[in-house]
């Protein structure tokens, strides 16, 4: 796409995160849908574009009334939304549609009207990694971390310490699941999940939603609050099976995603300000921060280790505390784009002062997919 | 309960077959000599249908893997490994280690594997052991 050429005018999360047993998984969208239309004065009447995850986009255009001339169905897991954001700026470019409405809500731990299926027995997921006791992200996701510690000579305090400071952003954020402080000593003492990740090194499983509103620059700047720009783009997609990623070591749809973002935004990586990783277990933020080209091949985890991360440092990231301690809530893309808009509009709880771009990379399924977002809050 | 099994489908039956006659089964491509997995009747690597199987050496190393500490109740109850092993011919694959104790101290990666065959009845899972384990 072409930089700055269309905004996000609209966002906010569900009124609630957390436990929410008195919602189902679409009344989540839209709780979520009204509350980023009010938040740019818009109804749904003035929604001609409808993308979503998780549901069908025909059922959340009838269930909040909106008769769209763009649909967009696409959905990769948690990242769904980033590529939704990207294919929304190329449809709106293109006058397929004026004013896109992006919505996620999953009911993910209190599981009121929540979809989950195991995968066929036919399926090659069914047939060739599932007889193995395979239960989810916990047992697949993880798999790859072991491999990638011996490569960079890396050890499992190196896992814990991504915890430790995302925490610590966590406690600035009000709405926060989990607040209280940290040591690497407690996160290697919490209870074993999957070894080598204890339960602080997994994430949150959670009930919430959140929504955008997006259209052109030109049209954005009538928009009640300042218009969050975007300013770059990628995804990419590797495989649905965790068995069979191309290196254990790097996620290429990480790889590809990213540069393409960078090269249609324009910028260095010394230029950005704030970075969101999707953070489903410990090690994807060290996967991201070498696959985007912040840090070579196993820096990452020094670079986390020495606070470059944390408050007060120089790349400051997961500022909402992260699907680690922020909230999950099985498709958590979402609630890291809703941090870049909150944080380019200068209003977020752990607010970046200064900040004029913000990248968010989000991955789906696990190591399946992957989107990236440039942001920026600077008029063309 | 019963264990979650595979339901083979026309692409992948001569997969399911060797391992019930005690083989693992590849494929390899006949222009680009390529092996791979999961079994397709193509080469994903370069396109090609001129494809063959053939009996892999079932020799592999741990490539990396965790230990489920909440295992699927059809699993057991004892925290068990899910691993990834690199085969001698190079593709990867999930299985199980058997054979050892399912622990880090017992689990070091790269360590030498080969393949044996887990009796389920209709089916036959490949699940791999120390070499001289």
């Amino acid at each position: 796409m072409r930089p700055k050429t269309v905004a996000v005018v609209g966002a906010a999360e569900t009124t609630r995160l957390g436990r929410i047993p008195d919602m189902s998984a679409i009344g989540l969208h839209a709780d979520a849908a009204l509350n980023a239309l009010a938040d740019c004065g818009l109804t749904p009447s003035d929604i001609d574009g409808v993308a979503t995850a998780g549901e069908s986009p025909i059922e959340i255009a009838r269930y909040l009334g909106i008769t769209p001339t763009w649909a967009d169905s696409t959905s990769v897991g948690g990242c769904s939304f980033m590529l939704h954001v990207r294919h929304a700026a190329a449809a709106i470019n293109e006058g397929l549609c004026s004013t896109v409405l992006i919505t996620h809500g999953e009911s993910g731990h209190s599981r009121i009207g929540a979809r989950r299926g195991a995968p066929s027995p036919s399926s090659l997921q069914g047939q060739f990694e599932a007889p193995y006791g395979v239960t989810g992200p916990p047992t697949a996701f993880t798999i790859p971390a072991l491999r990638y510690l011996k490569t960079h000579k890396l050890s499992v305090e190196d896992l814990a310490w991504v915890s430790v400071i995302q925490r610590e952003w966590a406690a600035k954020n009000p709405r926060a699941s989990m607040k209280d402080p940290i040591t690497v000593a407690d996160v290697l003492a919490a209870p074993m999940i999957a070894w080598p990740f204890t339960r602080l090194m997994c994430c949150l499983v959670t009930d919430g939603g959140g929504a955008l509103v997006l259209t052109s620059a030109e049209r954005a700047r009538d928009f009640p609050r300042p218009p969050v720009y975007v300013l770059g783009t990628g995804e990419s997609v590797e495989t649905p099976w965790i068995s069979q990623m191309l290196d254990f070591n790097y996620s290429t749809a990480f790889r590809v995603s990213g540069a393409k973002a960078f090269a249609e935004a324009g910028i260095s990586h010394a230029d950005v300000d704030h970075l969101m990783i999707y953070d489903a277990f410990a090690h994807l933020p060290l996967y991201g921060l070498e696959d985007l080209g912040f840090c070579e091949p196993g820096e990452a985890a020094g670079f986390i280790r020495e606070r470059n991360t944390a408050p007060g440092g120089k790349l400051p990231l997961n500022t909402n505390g992260g699907g680690l301690s922020y909230m999950h809530s099985g498709m958590y893309g979402m609630y890291a784009l809703q941090e870049s808009v909150r944080q380019m509009r200068g209003l977020a709880p752990a607010q970046v002062p200064g900040a004029k771009i913000s990248v968010c990379h989000g991955v789906g399924g696990m190591f399946a997919a992957a989107g990236t977002i440039i942001f920026s809050n600077e008029a063309p | 309960m019963d264990r979650v099994l595979p339901a083979p489908t026309p692409e992948t039956r001569h997969f399911w077959d060797g391992c019930k006659a005690g083989e693992l089964r590849l494929q390899r491509c006949a222009d680009c000599a390529e092996s791979y997995f999961p079994p397709r009747p193509f080469c994903p690597v370069c396109g090609s249908r001129q494809v063959e199987v053939y009996r892999a050496s079932g020799k592999a190393r741990l490539y990396s893997y965790i230990i489920n500490h909440r295992p699927r109740p059809d699993m057991g109850a004892a925290p068990h490994a899910i691993a990834v092993v690199e085969l001698a011919e190079g593709p990867r694959m999930m299985t199980n280690i058997v054979g050892c104790p399912q622990t880090p101290e017992a689990l070091v990666l790269d360590m030498p594997l080969e393949v044996t065959f887990q009796d389920h009845g209709e089916i036959a899972l490949p699940v791999f052991q120390p070499v001289n384990g």
